[in-house]
């Protein structure tokens, strides 16, 4: 048919496709279509167009939004033609719906009732068309409108209608699972269809259920041996053949779903191996097609439980594919390859050079996915080559998305695998360098972290050399243009802590630098935080170490800037550093010692110190304390609470503050004028966080001496540091701190002397880029408890899990030579070491939650800062407040804390709800919460209700398998059916056995009071 | 494993033909194919057919001005698509005779019916010619 013909379109349409066509730029095609819209919107609402040509004016709205413009305005009539009787206009119309609107669109709507309609119809070709408009159209809520009618076609005449609707509920299934899952067995019994076709759509199905769960469809497992055994010995048709190979994406779809059936499944395996086996011989490896199907056998062979035999002809075609000129087969064999080695690593070794070859193509998807196979094949003896081949090509990427993927995956080699501290801060530079500010937070903190600690605690003279070679490659690294912020933050710290350190640097010249960085970055207040604090701690060193500080006049100019700074988190480091030049160098060595970023600070943890000024304050009248929560509600309606108030504290009354609020304010906001004493007040968010410190303190010394082996560098636990601030804060409580420090902060310096940098560490704790730096003081302590999650983590996932990061540093210190004492160390790592880390992650997240945990009911007792607070709290958390009710229904914590439990059993509960897992109601040694047990149940009753739906409906779907027409296809599933009930039986039960099992197992691995009681008491105690 | 658009592009660049698998607005449509075509025209002849973008694997063919590029997810068999789009092209062949661009351009809504018979839900579910075309061609006959 010629191209100009077209059935009965107008002269109008072909001019304007015409013209679309010979447009020879983006802005000419621009101009075309908005004259079009511009014509069509007119036309559109015309009345009486004829059918034929609104068919034509929807064509030509769907080439303008093809073409990337609005096209709103003609929705409506495309609705409107599906309703044509004609079947052209009517698919048409459709057509143009589908490629309008989203399956939320308020059209849709409208289209419900007409596809309700169709489904009906007589004529098989308009339940097609309204059938594949279902796939598209409708989303959970209209499922169910056609639900039934896409059932009943299931079992329509025509096999074009049944594959459809085979297609539609694999649609429902991917939209709402939970609306088609009765149908589940229905596509079990489609499997059997006799035709091809609808048996393949079904095959779309199955591979996402047994994606899902292959446990459920592994008995199916000879039923796809023996589909593909067909197909492969060219029973089908032979118009389903492609280039004389039959049905290719039938065979590619069952290897895929083989490939899932097998994985790890020894027995389901060996049932597979012979029709591979018959696959691999039949596929033409002279065609593309044929090479397509011999690649996804090893991708099968490579994933189910593993035959020698297989595996050699799997490696065989992996190496013609490397050695091929095709550069898309060479893609292949490289993907083939990073397969194969993951089950035979020194096959690796045979194909070194066509690798190298792939990785020096100019062509860049060649490049990239030789990079990932690298990537997987990373060991300390070839990580310092592969990530110089990372870093390079990262040199020549430019987009974010590209360059954020490889940086992630060079900082984890080189977390992994660094052979040297000195290499790994190099790299680390490198990386932010080249991708800067695509970096997270976590790996400048990982790195400065790395610098404070050291390679370890006995090499004193190595650290102070690593950190001197630091300072020198980062001064030399200042003085490029354009430095992304993290890196600067890093620098800045470096700087600040150890630039004076070894004496070749002067104080004045260390502090000319940091002014600079500041100022060439005036918008970045991060940055200003850490150059200032960089400062004052430079200051600090010279003041302390009894020489005069006369700070260069650019300095001096900062921090004049600062001290009126917009921001109070600058203004206040200007503070304190302006405090800290007026003090005696003995008050200055106990603010900021020199080198003590690992060390630990003591906390007074009843905040001792600050008695003296609470009496005074009681005794002028103030009213004692009153926890937050509490205080809540009171601002609202709570009349049991304020009698007891009233009796409780002597303190006067304002009338004006009884007024009951109608909702309660936040908390902190609502403090200053809730009650008579905003002085005091205010103290209130600064010792909940101190108490936090504290508790976190507290923990340490107990953790430490249980873990007396860590000697090691430990990056890992430095995540988990920044994680625990990550409470919400209002920016109040940081002013509110800073004014706090302005009424009592000079005499709190001259009483408590040391106290004083606690005081600051806490008020600032919330501040940002100070609390960083400042936790990096506190740093000492959290290797242990990162210990102690790498501990917990093994016993939760049963892996080494992070134990082997930076071994191979470790061992670089016992000899220079990294490939020699590699290969111990790489035998300690998990296979997945990556999986083992993302693991180790999530416990570490779960951890810090339960550390955060207790600290929130804990300010009760505290907050109160008398002696015989306990008591009282006790008493004034009555069950009958509205608001703690509601609270308490949010948040388990606070209702747990309020529970007459001894305090274990309330830290144990809150680990498990922390946790999100049941363990401690059934195996724990702590009374069992009626929390927990609402957790516990769903999880078992659930895996009841699988069960059963997936045991007994099967058996029914075998059953109609006899019946079958599709003989040649069914016949050995029909064998087969005989002999499946049994197996159903067995099967029912036993997935059930396994679910409770593995929830089981579960108990186990999370109940650490099980393995190690001791320990938690400690943590908790 | 699945096939997350089909587009059509001619070697100008200027889109033909857009099926799209899941639902994107006009403007992230314009621009992802704008970065596409960028990346899929500017290589050469030899290299391999495959090009990765975002979270997208671009498996394209080119038949004389006109690529053909699928958008798969992860896990896809990237020679396999590569003939699937081979099969398509035949498929088109078979209907209109000869294929070429235009034909495409006057025939917008056939060449979807043709996709839409043999891709849904993102899966491909038909590659044999008889069953892709007859529903259409009885079409052609009705009206």
């Amino acid at each position: 048919m010629s191209s100009q013909g077209g059935w009965g379109s107008s002269k109008e349409f072909l001019d304007l496709v015409k013209s679309i066509g010979e447009a020879k730029s983006k802005a000419e095609e621009e101009r075309i279509v908005a004259a079009e819209i511009e014509m069509l919107k007119r036309r559109i609402v015309e009345p009486d167009v004829p059918r034929k040509k609104m068919k034509e004016y929807i064509i030509r709205l769907v080439y303008v939004e093809m073409l990337g413009h609005d096209a709103s305005f003609g929705y409506i009539q495309a609705v409107k033609m599906t309703h044509d009787d004609n079947l052209l206009l009517k698919r048409s119309g459709y057509l143009a719906v589908t490629l309008f609107l989203n399956e939320d669109h308020d059209l849709i709507i409208l289209i419900v009732n007409t596809i309700q309609k169709d489904l009906k119809s007589d004529n098989y070709l308009v339940c097609c068309a309204a059938l594949t408009a279902v796939c598209k159209l409708l989303n959970e809520e209209t499922i169910p409108a056609v639900l039934p009618q896409v059932v009943e076609l299931l079992a329509h005449p025509k096999e074009l209608v049944r594959k459809k609707a085979v297609m539609a509920l694999h649609r429902f299934h991917q939209r709402s699972p939970s609306s088609v899952s009765h149908l589940i067995p229905k596509f079990r019994q489609i499997l059997c269809d006799k035709d091809p076709s609808v048996m393949s759509a079904a095959l779309c199905a199955l591979f996402d259920l047994v994606t899902a769960d292959a446990n459920a469809y592994r008995n199916l497992t000879t039923s796809f041996v023996s589909i593909l055994k067909q197909v492969v010995e060219h029973r089908l048709s032979k118009l389903f053949d492609y280039h004389r190979t039959p049905a290719p994406f039938i065979q590619i779809k069952i290897l895929k779903i083989l490939a899932l059936l097998g994985a790890g499944e020894k027995h389901t395996s060996e049932n597979m191996y012979s029709v591979l086996a018959e696959v691999l011989k039949r596929s033409d490896a002279a065609s593309n097609i044929g090479n397509a199907i011999l690649y996804e056998c090893i991708c099968t062979i490579t994933t189910i439980h593993a035959s020698p035999r297989l595996l050699e002809v799997a490696a065989e075609i992996t190496s013609r594919f490397l050695k091929s000129e095709n550069h898309n087969y060479k893609y292949m064999g490289i993907d083939a390859l990073g397969r194969v080695i993951k089950i035979n690593p020194d096959f690796a070794e045979q194909h070194q050079l066509a690798v190298i070859d792939c990785l020096e193509d100019p062509d860049d998807t060649l490049k990239r996915k030789t990079l990932d196979l690298l990537y997987k094949m990373t060991k300390s003896s070839n990580v310092e080559v592969i990530v110089e081949h990372m870093i390079s090509y990262m040199r020549t990427l430019n987009d974010a998305h590209n360059k954020t993927e490889l940086a992630s995956r060079v900082i984890e080699l080189a977390e992994r695998f660094a052979p040297s501290n000195q290499w790994f801060i190099q790299t680390m530079n490198q990386v932010f360098e080249l991708a800067g500010d695509l970096v997270p937070p976590k790996v400048a903190h990982d790195l400065m972290r790395l610098l404070a600690e050291g390679a370890g605690e006995d090499d004193e003279e190595a650290d102070s050399l690593l950190r001197s070679s630091a300072v020198e490659s980062y001064l030399h690294v200042l003085g490029e243009p354009k430095l992304p912020s993290v890196l600067l933050q890093v620098i800045c710290w470096v700087l600040g802590e150890y630039g004076t350190a070894d004496g070749t640097h002067s104080a004045d010249d260390i502090i000319g630098r940091l002014c600079d960085v500041a100022e060439s970055h005036p918008g970045d207040i991060t940055v200003k935080g850490y150059s200032i604090t960089a400062i004052t701690k430079i200051c600090a060193f010279e003041i302390s170490a009894g020489r005069q500080v006369d700070l260069i006049p650019e300095c001096r100019t900062f921090i004049e800037d600062l001290l009126a700074s917009h921001s109070t988190d600058l203004q206040q480091r200007a503070y304190e550093l302006q405090a800290i030049l007026a003090l005696s160098p003995e008050t200055v060595a106990n603010i900021l010692p020199m080198d003590a970023s690992c060390e630990d600070i003591e906390v007074d943890r009843n905040l001792s110190f600050l008695n003296e000024f609470v009496e005074s304050a009681a005794a002028n009248g103030a009213r004692s304390y009153m926890p937050e929560n509490e205080r809540s509600g009171m601002s609202t309606v709570v009349t049991g609470t304020h009698e007891q108030l009233e009796s409780s504290a002597h303190a006067l009354r304002f009338e004006a503050y009884e007024v009951p609020k109608p909702a309660a304010p936040p908390p902190i906001a609502a403090a200053p004028a809730a009650l008579p004493f905003p002085d005091f007040e205010e103290q209130k968010p600064e010792s909940s966080r101190s108490l936090r410190k504290q508790l976190a303190a507290d923990r340490e010394p107990d953790a430490d001496s249980l873990n007396p082996e860590i000697v090691r560098l430990r990056l890992d636990g430095v995540q988990k540091k920044w994680g625990r601030y990550s409470q919400p804060q209002s920016s109040s409580t940081s002013t509110s701190s800073l004014d706090r420090r302005g009424d009592h902060g000079s005499d709190q310096v001259t009483q408590v002397g040391g106290g004083h940098r606690e005081a600051v560490a806490a008020s600032s704790i919330e501040s940002g880029p100070v609390s960083e730096l400042r936790q990096i003081e506190r740093k000492k302590p959290q290797p242990e408890i990162s210990t102690e999650k790498q501990r917990l983590a093994a016993s939760l996932f049963g892996g080494p899990t992070a134990s082997g990061r930076f071994s191979g540093s470790g061992g670089a210190k016992v000899s220079s030579r990294p490939g020699t004492v590699v290969q111990p160390a790489e035998k300690v790592l998990p296979p997945r070491p990556s999986s083992g880390g993302s693991k180790e992650k999530a416990s570490d997240a779960g951890i810090s939650k339960q550390i955060a945990a207790p600290s929130i009911p804990a300010p009760v007792d505290l907050l109160d800062m008398s002696d015989d607070n306990v008591p009282r709290v006790m008493t004034t958390a009555p069950g009958n407040d509205p608001f703690k009710q509601l609270e308490g229904l949010l948040e388990p914590v606070t209702t747990s804390s309020a529970l007459p439990v001894p305090p274990q059993t309330a830290s144990m509960d809150l680990m498990s709800l922390y946790d999100g897992n049941p363990a401690p109601s059934a195996t724990g040694p702590v009374t069992t919460v009626p929390d927990l047990v609402s957790i516990a149940a769903p999880s078992s009753s659930s895996g009841a209700s699988q069960s059963s739906t997936n045991g007994f409906p099967s058996l029914m779907d075998l059953g109609d398998l006899s019946a079958s027409p599709f003989v040649e296809l069914t016949g050995s599933v029909q064998g087969q059916a005989s002999s499946k009930p049994m197996s159903q039986l067995k099967k029912g039960p036993s997935r059930q056995d396994s679910l409770q099992k593995d929830a089981a197992s579960r108990h186990v691995g999370v109940t650490p009071t099980g393995t190690n009681p001791a320990l938690f008491q400690d943590l908790f105690g | 494993m699945t096939i997350r658009f089909v587009l059509l592009v001619n070697k100008q660049g200027q889109t033909r033909l857009a099926q799209y698998y899941e639902y994107l607005t006009i403007d992230e449509r314009r621009a992802l194919e704008g970065e596409i075509v960028r990346k899929c025209l500017a290589r050469s002849e030899n290299q391999c057919s495959f090009v990765e973008h975002r979270n997208y694997k671009i498996i394209y063919r080119r038949y004389a001005s006109l690529f053909f590029l699928v958008g798969v997810d992860g896990e896809e068999n990237e020679l396999a698509i590569l003939e699937f789009i081979h099969c398509v092209v035949e498929t088109m062949d078979r209907y209109f005779g000869n294929v070429c661009e235009l034909d495409i351009m006057f025939h917008l809504e056939k060449a979807h019916f043709m996709l839409e018979e043999m891709v849904m839900n993102g899966c491909i579910v038909e590659t044999n010619k008889v069953n892709i075309l007859t529903p259409i061609q009885l079409m052609d006959k009705s009206s």
